[in-house]
């Protein structure tokens, strides 16, 4: 009989302290343990449904609000219709929020312990970080089939194809980016209020974009600023690949947004992986 | 069953300016309960948090269960448990959720990590509540469920951290009930604690540490006879009698009274027990002082502790401690003592 066998008896009967046997590789294990992380993620969805729909709710509101209240009095660049302007900018908006989401959570099982236990068990360490990931790169693959469900109900009508792919790869590709940065703050403010508060710099940084307004229609310095916001990119470039594009102010980002959609969360991601694993070693200092 | 589980010697931990441990020791025995015992910021989590692999050391070394801390931080956390303040579970999922998660965690499979979750839910009395989210245990429910947790390897050591603190009585003693059964099974516990009861109750051997070292080390008897024997204690009706009942107290005794003032209070050492009993309680009946209480007290694990730290356990970090160095600290309670 094996240890691993003599472990799961009672624990009256059985000689302490028997770890099970590896009989498996430590790539293996490492990839065993992410997925038992990511199941736990998802658990919560699953016990919480409720979490999905306020994570949606901003953008969903967001749509019926700038869409049907303002949209008329909004203008487009080249004379398209709002609502397939705004539609992109949505998508973006929820993937760049999303970073809050990965905070709070880290932040959470910061506090409450719950990194210290995974810490103390004798799974890969890289799990921890990495089982988070998976976790928000799934839901967020969920956040954005519901948005563009429930956009499509509005009457957008994207291209279909390799496009329409493209530019969700795009989205997704924006969302793994800030999910390093989401563990890094996660990691580093010090209760989950705090991660809540991330919320009000995020705000006006997701304003100062192409999101809602075109950048060639706000004033100069603040268009500039908005044009080389990242996640502008990401919106121009996943309008085009949808087969709404707008006509774009002559800047170079705004002339090249495929190019920095996929080059703005790669420079995010070689920033934020670094600190965020630093952060994560120093746990043990 | 013989040897040490957890063995560690000098061990040092800086922060900064601050020394959290400095030639930190201690020994575990194998297959019993080992009380740390420490005012806040003695050093008690950070030593536990070394023993258990979560912090690094800066000197000294450790072994827990034969292997090193420092070289082996994977093979210990196979064989180690960990539960209290800084060890949770996860309150949105269920019980049975937990347990199967963290025993998929530790590689049992899926399967038997069913198969396990089941039992510790049996073993810990939370089947009718297995099913529930965690988020809606009771104190102690919880604490039970983050002991099963730590029992799923069934560790050959596991850390205690302040396992019942913020627990009501209730819940406190089942806690130390499933503690009991624990090391029934074998199982050698590590317990930090504020609650010098809990010690009492649950240590055979105990470790007092204050500032970084280790200042004592005995079983709870030992540390009691250290402070001295059976002291005789009243408590007067009036303040104006404290100086009258000292007097009285003082011919019973073989050593100084001391009286507390607020509390009214009078109490010394006494060797002849009834006698030294009878004695004051006539002598103060003739002249005529009111007495609310009186009565024959065993030193207490806290008496050992105000000796041996020079304050009580609920004092909270530096002010107190800030007056001396740690020799300075023992120096004074020796002299307390003699």
């Amino acid at each position: 009989m094996s240890g691993t066998l003599e472990a799961t008896g009672t624990p009256t009967g059985t000689p302490t302290g028997t770890p099970p046997v590896d009989e498996h590789g430590r790539v293996y294990w490492a990839l065993a343990d992410c997925w038992n992380v990511v199941r736990r993620g998802l658990t919560h969805y699953q016990r919480q449904p409720i979490n999905i729909a306020w994570q949606l709710g901003f953008p969903i509101l967001s749509v019926l609000l700038y869409g049907y209240v303002f949209g008329s009095a909004m203008q487009v660049p080249g004379g398209g219709d709002y609502r397939d302007f705004l539609m992109p900018g949505m998508f973006v908006m929820t993937m760049a929020f999303g970073f809050i989401n990965t905070a709070t959570l880290v932040v959470y099982d910061s506090t409450k312990g719950v990194i210290d236990r995974f810490r103390s068990m004798p799974m890969a360490p890289s799990a921890v970080v990495a089982g988070r990931g998976v976790t928000d790169l799934i839901v967020a693959c969920a956040e954005l089939t519901i948005l563009m469900l429930t956009a499509v109900a509005m009457g957008w009508r994207p291209d279909g194809g390799f496009g329409f792919l493209g530019a969700f790869a795009l989205l997704l590709w924006l969302r793994f980016a800030l999910i390093w940065l989401g563990v890094w703050l996660g990691l580093l403010v010090p209760n989950p209020e705090a991660a809540g508060g991330l919320f009000a710099v995020a705000f006006p940084l997701t304003m100062i974009s192409s999101i809602f307004v075109a950048p060639q229609l706000m004033p100069d310095w603040l268009g500039h600023v908005a044009a080389w916001n990242p996640i502008s990119s990401t919106a121009a470039a996943t309008r085009e690949l949808f087969g709404t594009p707008v006509g774009s102010g002559d800047s170079w980002v705004e002339q090249h947004a495929l190019l920095m959609a996929g080059v703005w969360p790669l420079v995010l991601t070689l920033i934020f992986v670094p600190l965020a694993v630093r952060r994560f070693q120093k746990l043990s200092k | 069953m013989s040897g040490y589980a957890v063995r560690a010697e000098g061990l040092e931990k800086r922060y900064g300016e601050k020394r959290a441990l400095d030639g930190f020791d201690l020994a575990v025995r194998e297959g019993t309960v080992h009380g740390l015992l420490g005012p806040n910021g003695a050093g008690k989590t950070t030593a536990v948090r070394i023993l258990s692999t979560l912090v690094k050391l800066d000197g000294g070394s450790a072994r827990v269960a034969g292997l090193d801390v420092a070289r082996q931080p994977r093979e210990v956390r196979a064989r180690i448990g960990l539960t209290g303040q800084y060890a949770a579970v996860d309150e949105v999922l269920t019980g049975r959720q937990n347990l199967e998660m963290f025993g998929r965690l530790f590689h049992l499979g899926g399967s038997r990590a069913r198969l396990r979750a089941g039992e510790l839910l049996e073993q810990f009395d939370l089947t009718d509540a297995a099913d529930k989210g965690v988020g809606k245990y009771s104190g102690g429910m919880r604490r039970r469920l983050d002991l099963a947790a730590s029992m799923i390897l069934t560790p050959r050591v596991l850390f205690l951290d302040e396992p019942t603190t913020g627990l009501d009585p209730r819940g406190r003693g089942e806690v130390w009930d499933s503690v009991r059964a624990l090391v029934t099974g074998g199982t050698t516990v590590l317990l930090t604690t504020q609650y010098l009861e809990e010690a009492d109750k649950l240590a055979s051997h105990i470790t007092v540490i204050d500032q970084g070292r280790s200042i004592a080390d005995d079983t709870p008897d030992g540390l009691k006879s250290t402070v001295g024997g059976d002291r005789i204690e009243v408590v007067v009706a009036e303040r104006a009698d404290i100086p009258r009942a000292v007097k009285v107290v003082a011919r019973v005794s073989d050593g100084e009274p001391e009286s507390d003032e607020t509390e009214l209070r009078v109490h010394a050492p006494v060797t002849d027990r009834v006698a030294a009993l009878t004695e004051v309680a006539r002598t103060l009946q003739d002249e005529g002082v009111r007495v609310e209480d009186i009565g024959l007290r065993r030193p207490s694990l806290d008496d050992v502790f105000l000796r041996l730290t020079g304050h009580r356990t609920d004092v909270t970090e530096d002010e107190d401690i800030k007056g001396g160095t740690p020799k300075d600290v023992k120096r004074d309670a020796k002299e307390a003592v003699a």
